[in-house]
């Protein structure tokens, strides 16, 4: 398994954010997506993840059923958290099982992989930022995808939960897994790639000719 | 698949019901519009009798109509929507799951209440019987058409007159077809059957259209 992206442009308005993007990721190993704020790293992901378009380019997951629609082999974690503030932690989360199919771990033990045990009856309204952010990874747990997608999945983690994160990422990563995260934090998720989206930033990123 | 549509009904039903909710809103509003009208029409029963099935199908339409604005943008604010286009479901029966969860959470109760409210209109015995009937047909293709405008309010971030302004002209047959089945029942040259038939196929239309239009408004906003 595979992931291949070729010639990938972004465009957000009428600034090209990057352009000419390549790179192929191999099963088991995960790509650190670093660049300042505003180089697309957000949006290369949610290209990835299939909800939105590329201005141009193309991508394919060899070794998948279907390579050019890898959707269902895909996690997608952004910056908000998915979750129901009226529903507890445990019925999120069951219901993220459902619905997203391919059941790996259980509600509980995906819990207790992100040290929220205890924790499932309550409402996730009165769960703090980090514990919101834990549930959120939990997630990535329930049901079995190959390629995880991550925008600053440590944000309002303390140093341990962050720690816990990387030891189930590299455990993803050795199990044959993708990860593709995008992150200004250091990481350490196993055998790495890096890009530094900065660097695909085109020489005249303004379009001309297109209107906002 | 099948799982997975039950799980997303089984969330909105019970994100309906909790508190804040709002299950509960759109029949306040209808029993507010029934027992307000006959103070502003006047102690005329025989009026009352006559254009209290339109009243109440009114009441009825504009109720089904609270709540629309935020089936999808809810979803869409805090990351959910995403990760449901995601999911096993395609985008059409997520659209659909949310649309029978809102109906169950919203149109059904009206059916249930208008039996008691049409007393307050002083209703015959047999209009009772074709309005609930009516209404229990009908209040699900005004939600179902209600997901395109759910849809659109989620796509263009606020949109709560944009429900009302592109949902209501897409009504107005099943208002048309309702009323007119209703009044059948109070004698006249055409069976109850013709308009009701007729209002059947709406619903069911609206029920496959609905969630495919939405469906296609959601996947617009993926620029």
């Amino acid at each position: 398994m595979q992931l291949v992206v070729e010639n990938l442009a972004c465009r957000r308005g009428v600034r090209l954010l990057f352009q000419g993007l390549g790179f192929t990721l191999e099963a088991g190993r995960a790509l650190i997506v670093t660049g300042p704020n505003g180089t697309g790293k957000s949006s290369l992901l949610r290209i990835l993840a299939g909800l939105a378009r590329p201005e141009a380019g193309a991508m394919r997951m060899d070794g998948t059923p279907e390579p050019d629609d890898f959707t269902e082999e895909t996690h997608y974690l952004g910056h908000l958290d998915a979750h129901k503030g009226a529903l507890s932690a445990q019925e999120n989360l069951a219901f993220w099982r459902d619905m997203l199919g391919r059941p790996a771990l259980s509600v509980g033990e995906a819990m207790d992989a992100v040290g929220l045990g205890g924790l499932e009856r309550l409402p996730v309204a009165v769960l703090s930022a980090g514990q919101k952010r834990r549930l959120a990874l939990a997630r990535l747990l329930v049901a079995r995808r190959p390629l995880w997608l991550l925008d600053e999945p440590t944000t309002a983690l303390d140093v341990a939960a962050q720690a816990r994160f990387g030891e189930l990422a590299r455990a993803h990563v050795a199990a044959g897994g993708l990860i593709v995260a995008a992150t200004h934090a250091p990481l350490d998720f196993g055998p790495c790639d890096g890009l530094d989206l900065g660097a695909w930033r085109p020489a005249r990123p303004v379009v001309e000719g297109v209107d906002a | 698949m099948r799982r997975a549509f039950g799980a997303l009904l089984v969330r909105d039903l019970r994100l309906a019901l909790r508190a804040g909710g709002g299950a509960g809103l759109g029949v306040v509003f209808f029993l507010a519009v029934v027992v307000v009208t006959p103070f502003a029409i006047g102690p005329d029963l025989a009026l009352l009798a006559r254009i209290g099935p339109a009243i109440l199908w009114i009441g009825a339409l504009l109720a089904s109509l609270i709540g629309l604005d935020r089936l999808f943008a809810a979803d869409a604010e805090d990351g959910s929507l995403d990760v449901l286009s995601m999911g096993a479901l395609p985008l059409e029966l997520v659209a659909a799951a949310k649309g029978l969860a809102h109906w169950i959470a919203t149109g059904l109760p009206l059916v249930v209440a208008a039996p008691v409210l049409a007393l307050l209109l002083n209703l015959a015995p047999a209009s009772i019987g074709a309005l609930t009937l009516t209404l229990l047909v009908g209040t699900p293709a005004i939600t179902f058409l209600g997901l395109i405008g759910a849809a659109f309010a989620a796509v263009f971030r606020r949109g709560g007159l944009l429900v009302a302004v592109l949902v209501m002209p897409l009504t107005i047959p099943v208002l048309i077809f309702a009323v007119a089945a209703t009044s059948t029942a109070l004698g006249g040259t055409v069976p109850f059957g013709t308009p009701f038939r007729i209002l059947l196929g709406l619903s069911l239309a609206a029920m496959v259209l609905g969630p495919i239009a939405a469906a296609a408004a959601l996947r617009v906003a993926r620029d």
